[in-house]
Parts: C-alpha cells; structure tokens; sequence
C-alpha cells in the first residue's frame, strides 16, 4: 500500500496546475480517488462527517442489482436450453451460457460510457461522478440479450451526451440515463426491441430452434389475448422467462429493493408508492374488464414484465425522481399507475413501465414545485395572519 | 409539565470522551482573548493597542456598524498582541491576565427602577450586549428592535454536549435576576426551552418570568432555531432575541454587583482528552493549561471551541470563544485510506447502514476529521429532510441560496434559520457540500439586500 501511494504521490504533481499533464487532471483524481480515499480534512463547518460517499453509494446500487444480474445470466441459459429443446444442465453450463453473452455488452456499456465521461470531466474540468458506474450495470440489464454491440455503444453514447451531458451533467439530468438508452433503442430499432425472437439467446439467428418454442413473454402473449399461456404465477416471481437480461426476477429484485432500503440509500417512499400506483390501476382494470388482459389479477401485474425492475431501480433514480418527501410519494404513485395503464390499454407499448418512468421524469420538476410552493403558501399564510 | 414537543427528526452522534461530571477550578489561564470571528457581521475598530493596561470590562474594540456596543476584556492586564489575518482582518485582541483581576464598575442602581435604555446602555459599556443575539440572520441584536420575544435554549443536544443544568445549578440567583433583566427588553414572553428527558435543574425550574416549553428528541431539539420554529415561526418583518443560560447568568451578575465578571464553566471533552471534566475558568481563557499533559500524544488533533458540528477550530493555545460552553479535541483525519469506500468501515459512523458499523449497536465512535470521500455534484435526495426537523425544505432553500435568489430565499424560510441548523445536514452530506458556509453565504446576502 505504501509503494502504491509514494508512488501516486510522485506522479501527483505532474497532473496539477503547471504540470505535464494538467489536462489529465480529471482522470487523475477519479482514479486516485478510486485507490484511496483522500486525506482531506474538514476546513469550515462541521468538523467530522459522514462515513458515507457517493462511491460507496454507488457501489451499494451496483450490488443491489447482482441477484439480478446473475439470475438474469443463468435464465439465459436456461431460456435457450428450452429453445433448442435441450434438456437438464446443471446450474454452471446454464449461467456460462448467459455470461458469454452478457459480459461483452457489460463491457460495451461501461467502456462506452465511462469514456465519454471522463472526456466531459476532462473539457469542463470538474471531478468524474460516480453515478455511471450504476447506470454502466442498469444499461444492459434492461436490453435483449440479443441485442448487437455496436447498438449498445450508441445507445449508452446516446444516454450519456444526450440524456446527461448536455444538461450539464451528473445531477442535472432530466431523465434516467439508463430508460434514455432503452427508449432510444426501442423507438429507433424496434425490430431489436419488440418482437418475440429478441429475448431468447440465440433465436434471432433462428439455428436449432425447436418450433413449439415462441419465445413471446409472458406480457406479449397477454397483450396478444393468450391468457392461457401465461406462466405460473411461480414462474413469474423466480423469473424463469423470457423478457430482458436483468427484469424476469422479481426475486431477485426484491433481494436489491431489501439491500437498497435497509441501506437507506434508495426511497422507500417512491418504491412503495410506485407499487400501490400499480396495483390500485390494476384493480380498476380488474373492475371495468372488457378483454382477458384487464382480467389478470392486479397483483400479478406486478411481477411482469419490467415492473418490479423498473419500480426499485429505475425510478428511485434521486437525480431523475421528485425530491420533495411528498413529492416522492405522488411521483412513485403515477408511475405505477401509467405504467399498468399504458400496458395494458395500448398494446403496441406492452411494456409500460418505460414510458412511465420518463413521463413522470419530466414532471417531477413540476411536482416538486407545488409541494414547495404549498410550503411557501402556508409561510404567507403565517405571516398575514401574525400582521 | 405542559406540553411536551416531540423532535422526530435528527440525529445523536454517540462519540468518545464525554465530559465527567467533576467541576474543577482551572489554573488561570496566561493569556485571554476576544476574536472578532466569534461575532456575526461586525466591522471591529480598535481601542487598544499593544502595551495599554485594561481592567475587566474595558472595551478592546467596538463595531463600526453598531458603535454603541463595546467588546470588553475578559480580565485585567495588558494587551501584548493584535492577531491579524488576511487583508489585516483583526482576530485576536490578546491580554495577558494579572494576577488578581481588577474590574471596571459600572453604575447599576436598583434593578426595578432600571429603564430599557438604561439596561441597554449598561449592558452595552460593559460587553455583555453581544451575549443577546437575534433572529433573522443571527447577529447581535440592535438596540433600536423590540423583539417579539427571546428565546433561551435551556439545555445543548449536540455530540459531546455539557450538560447545562449541572452548570447552571449554583446559580440560580444570578439567573433570575438575568431574566429580570431581559424582561424588560422585549414586550413579548421570554420562553425557556428546556429538555424533557430528566427534571431540570432548580435553577431552570424555579424560575419565575418566563414561559416553559419541554423538548425531547434527538439534536438538533436543542437548537433555538428548532425550538423557534416549533413554538413561534419568524415571519418576514419580526425580529426574536435568543441568548443562553450562562450569559444570562453573566447578565444578573453584572445588574447585581456593577461588574463584568465573565467566568463560566466549560466541558473539556472529545476522545482525545484523558481527562474530560468541566472547568470553571474566564471567557476567553487560553486552552493551554486545560489541554497540556491531559490529551494524547501520537496524533496530529484538532482543538474545536464548541462541538464537532458547528465549533470553530481553534490551536493547542488557542482561546475559548465567547459564545462557547465546551471545547473538543478529537484526531485529524489527514491520512489515505487504501479502497476505503469499499471497507466495511465498522469503526466509522455513519446515518446509512452502507457502513456496517451498525452491527455493533449502542457503542460510542471515535471519529477524526477526515472528510471520507470526494466533493460531487448534489445527487442523493431525502438525506437533509431525514435529520432537519423544520417544516423548511432544506435543499431546496440552498439551491435558492447558490443561485442567489432573494425572493425565493424569502419563501423558503431564510429568516428562520442559522447555520448550525443545517450543521447535520452537512453531516450527512454523501455528496460532502459545504453546507453551513452556503447557508452563511444566504444570510449575509439577505441582510445586505434588506437593510
């Protein structure tokens, strides 16, 4: 440890104002801060703090999102064993069959997207926020495991210039990087999006695939009125079906939501409120029936598609979410009641939750402002009536 | 017992080296000092230089906004040094201390004869004025305001905190006559907060003159904005006075025999005294005595007049500020840590359980003063409301703060609130934002605009 640091100590100065590599400055303190927490003390205010950074944050996301990330790679494996109509295979064949295909688009997005931070770090001259190590893991779970490199390269470029950058960067974004990526994809490549050849490892290529398999998810064959061939409700809460890389699971969301909130470091107000959201659209779906898709119970709904996924680590996105206590609240709420809405009502967007999100991303500003202004309100209202 | 108002939000840091409750006469202190920075937005121009005598109550230097109100020595002796700092801003006035103390007296006929103005005018010649502060902006309160009310926050909820109503409890004579004395500032009610948890002191209790409020929850319950907020808000145009116990004591002492006796009792705490007891020692005193031989040895530490939260850093010589009821030492914290973000940290403390020093439930932290991580852009949200009791939105009032909008200032609640409020704000800060200079930054702004 000691070499290491006499080592950056050396090279520090080199990266300062007046140094060789003064442009390099940025990059310099992301990875010195990375190999050591720096010895700053406290000069004004409060003389201890928290032993809380936003790396540790960061890095507790990026752990909350593990159990569905390796669910997700084993359920690749397993998803194409059914396809090809092979049987068995231990647990071990399954996942690796899932990580050869998962790592390299991990890869893509981390390398894409940290790149074009840093580079904005480096021209603006400000600190590397750690915020895209989390959207870096989001990015690909949320994606088809089909999906070619090259469109995850310029969806993350997409999310991270357009989604981020331009407005100035990590804690200025309007919408959650992660959702830009996907809604860029699925509205400019929706052949690589929707369908039901995407989500099976191995079927677009369409080699060896057995025909009884369909590969549709559970929400395309509601959509398309197939009731019948729903799976299990166990099915859907272990996740062992079709759908993208990280959501099948509400297990192993759960797993993250537990981790998220026991940490405190993700909204219990906007989780909670973004499930009842849903399942108070889903029984008023229940009650003015028309078609089967109304009729699913509304607490199943719950465990399709992208909903839990969506509802514990897309919405909780502070930047992006209403920050206001009862702002949270209402926000988490109408996600959850659009995104069943959306699904179910307008069958070419099966997957609702999406959309909701970066709807309710757009007005959470606007939340946010009438709950502050009902604060500001009852002020006035104080002082007219001491006057 | 009246009502009693339960503070839900905030935050006990439990740390090391709580103070004993032994009271000890301090050796006198060689040097005693009054520093200008102790004192919210004054302008000091001397009236000493270096080599003049002083008696205690003699005015060192007054401020050019208010010139009435005087900054007296502590002591008596002689001034040796005028401690400057950037662009010659003045921040020590330095007396050596004789050895017996002579006083200034100052005419003080009967206490229930006294008019205003003539408490105002006495308090101000003899250096106690500064003792009664006020809100908006928290500076010493002008002369010309009658203030709604004034405020004594009877008791102190911050880490380390001494406890008041030990220090108090020999002076309930003194106490009541300063009460009577602020009496007759304000028109309004003196309201006297005092902690719910125990049964306060007999000074506290017997008191007559003022209006009772208990208080019970974790710190900041004992801040006097807190309290402000929960029993009367300030509104835009209303002016409160709040002051504390031990200047109050000062005040009936200087009504009752004509002079500014400024002794007080302090805690000496932190984990890095030996030794942390209580200390009746002069405003002002120079630490050395208190800390030589009673703090240990092998690290770099930080002196802190007050509490870890909201104190002023101060040197192993450095003097007792004029407000302050404690000092703390505790370790700097000017060392690398290899891959510390990802340590479990159970030695650290911390309000999320991304720490894992939560396993070990009930046990009190040595912290230092590292700052554990990197400044970033404002990202997490929840954190300030979870530890700031106000019905204020505390983010948001200081985004309107950096982007210097006086108007939205305003309709956030800038009037209700000081820096130490948002000192567990800062705290918390995953993103370590330098909250109390910002919200400094808002109240200086303000004052400029209004006045």
């Amino acid at each position: 440890m000691n070499s290491l640091r006499k080592f950056v100590d050396k090279i520090k100065p080199q990266f300062e104002k007046g140094g060789k590599f003064e442009k390099l400055q940025s990059t310099f303190e992301a990875f010195e801060t990375f190999l050591f927490v720096p010895n700053t003390v406290t000069t004004k205010g409060a003389h201890i703090r928290d032993a809380n950074d936003m790396k540790r944050t960061m890095i507790m996301v990026v752990l909350a999102l593990v159990p569905s990330l390796l669910f997700g790679m084993w359920n690749i494996g397993l998803q194409h064993f059914h396809a090809t109509g092979q049987e068995g295979g231990t647990i071990l064949e399954l996942f690796w069959i899932g990580f050869k295909a998962v790592f390299p688009i991990i890869v893509v997005s981390y390398v894409t997207g940290l790149a074009i931070e840093f580079a904005f770090a480096q021209i603006r001259g400000h600190e590397v926020n750690e915020g895209f190590l989390v959207s870096g893991i989001l990015i690909p779970l949320v994606l088809p495991v089909d999906i070619p490199l090259w469109m995850v390269a310029l969806a993350t470029a997409f999310a991270v210039v357009i989604g981020k950058e331009v407005f100035g960067g990590t804690g200025m974004n309007v919408f959650n990087p992660a959702l830009t990526a996907r809604a860029f994809l699925f509205f400019a490549y929706p052949s690589y999006m929707t369908g039901n050849a995407v989500w099976t490892h191995g079927m677009s290529a369409g080699e060896g695939i057995i025909d009884s398999y369909t590969g549709a998810t559970p929400l395309a064959e509601a959509a398309a009125g197939n009731i019948d061939n729903l799976p299990s409700v166990a099915e859907m809460f272990f996740g062992t079906i079709p759908g993208s890389i990280g959501e099948t699971s509400t297990l192993a969301v759960l797993i993250g939501a537990a981790l998220l909130l026991f940490t405190g470091i993700g909204s219990a107000r906007i989780m909670i409120s973004t499930f009842i959201g849903g399942l108070v659209m889903g029984l008023l779906l229940n009650i003015f029936a028309v078609n089967p898709f109304m009729e699913i119970p509304a607490w199943e709904h719950l465990m399709l598609g992208g909903f839990a996924f969506g509802a514990v680590f897309m919405a909780t996105d502070p930047v992006s979410a209403a920050q206001t206590p009862k702002g949270k609240i209402i926000y988490g709420f109408l996600i959850g009641f659009l995104a069943i809405l959306i699904r179910v009502i307008n069958p070419a967007y099966p997957e609702g939750v999406m959309l909701a999100i970066l709807l309710m991303n757009v007005f959470a500003p606007l939340i946010d402002h009438y709950v502050v202004q009902a604060n500001m309100k009852k002020r006035m209202k104080r002082a007219k009536v001491s006057a | 017992m009246s009502k009693v108002i339960k503070i839900k939000k905030g935050l006990d840091i439990k740390l090391v080296g709580t103070a004993e409750k032994i009271l000890q006469k301090a050796e006198q202190a060689e040097t005693y000092a009054v520093k200008p920075t102790d004192f919210q937005g004054i302008r000091p121009k001397l009236l000493v230089k270096t080599g003049d005598r002083v008696k205690a109550g003699t005015p060192l230097f007054f401020d050019k906004f208010q010139p009435e109100v005087q900054f007296t020595s502590p002591v008596s002796g002689k001034v040796i040094e005028i401690n400057r700092g950037e662009r010659r801003m003045i921040l020590e006035v330095v007396v050596k201390a004789d050895p017996e103390i002579e006083f200034e007296s100052f005419d003080v006929p009967d206490t229930k004869s006294l008019t205003r103005e003539e408490i105002i005018a006495v308090l101000q010649q003899s250096g106690l004025w500064p003792a009664i502060r006020q809100r908006p902006y928290s500076i010493i309160a002008r002369a010309d305001d009658i203030p709604k009310a004034i405020f004594i926050s009877a008791f102190d909820s911050a880490p380390l905190a001494p406890d008041m109503d030990y220090i108090v409890k020999e002076y309930g004579d003194e106490f009541q006559q300063g009460i009577d004395i602020l009496s007759k500032l304000t028109d309004g009610k003196i309201h006297l907060n005092l902690n719910a948890d125990y049964p306060p002191a007999d000074t506290y209790t017997k008191v007559k003159g003022v209006e009772f409020h208990y208080f019970k929850g974790p710190h900041p319950a004992g801040n006097v904005g807190v309290q402000i907020n929960k029993i009367d808000p300030i509104n835009k145009g209303e002016v409160v006075w709040y002051t504390y116990p031990q200047e109050i004591i000062m005040i009936g002492r200087l009504f009752n025999k004509g002079i500014y006796d400024a002794s007080k009792i302090i805690a000496l705490t932190g984990s890095e005294v030996i030794h942390p007891k209580y200390y009746k020692i002069i405003s002002g005193a120079s630490i050395a005595n208190l800390v030589k031989g009673n703090v240990t040895e092998d690290e770099p530490l930080r002196y802190i007049s007050g509490n870890v939260l909201t104190g002023s850093k101060i040197y192993s010589k450095g003097y007792v500020g004029y407000y302050d009821n404690m000092i703390t030492v505790i370790p700097e914290g000017d060392y690398y840590e290899m891959f510390g973000w990802a340590k479990p940290g159970f030695n650290k403390f911390s309000v999320s359980r991304a720490v894992l020093s939560w396993l070990i439930p009930g046990r009190k932290f040595k912290l230092d003063t590292n700052l554990h991580g990197a400044q970033r852009a404002y990202v997490m949200t929840g954190e300030y409301e979870k530890v700031f009791p106000m019905d204020i939105y505390p983010v948001q009032l200081i985004k309107a703060i950096m982007i210097e909008d006086i108007d939205l200032m305003e309709k956030l609640g800038i009037y209700e609130v000081d820096e130490e409020d948002f000192a567990l704000c800062e705290y918390v800060c995953t993103s370590k934002t330098e909250v109390q200079s910002i919200v400094r930054k808002g109240l200086d702004l303000m004052r400029q605009e209004m006045s």
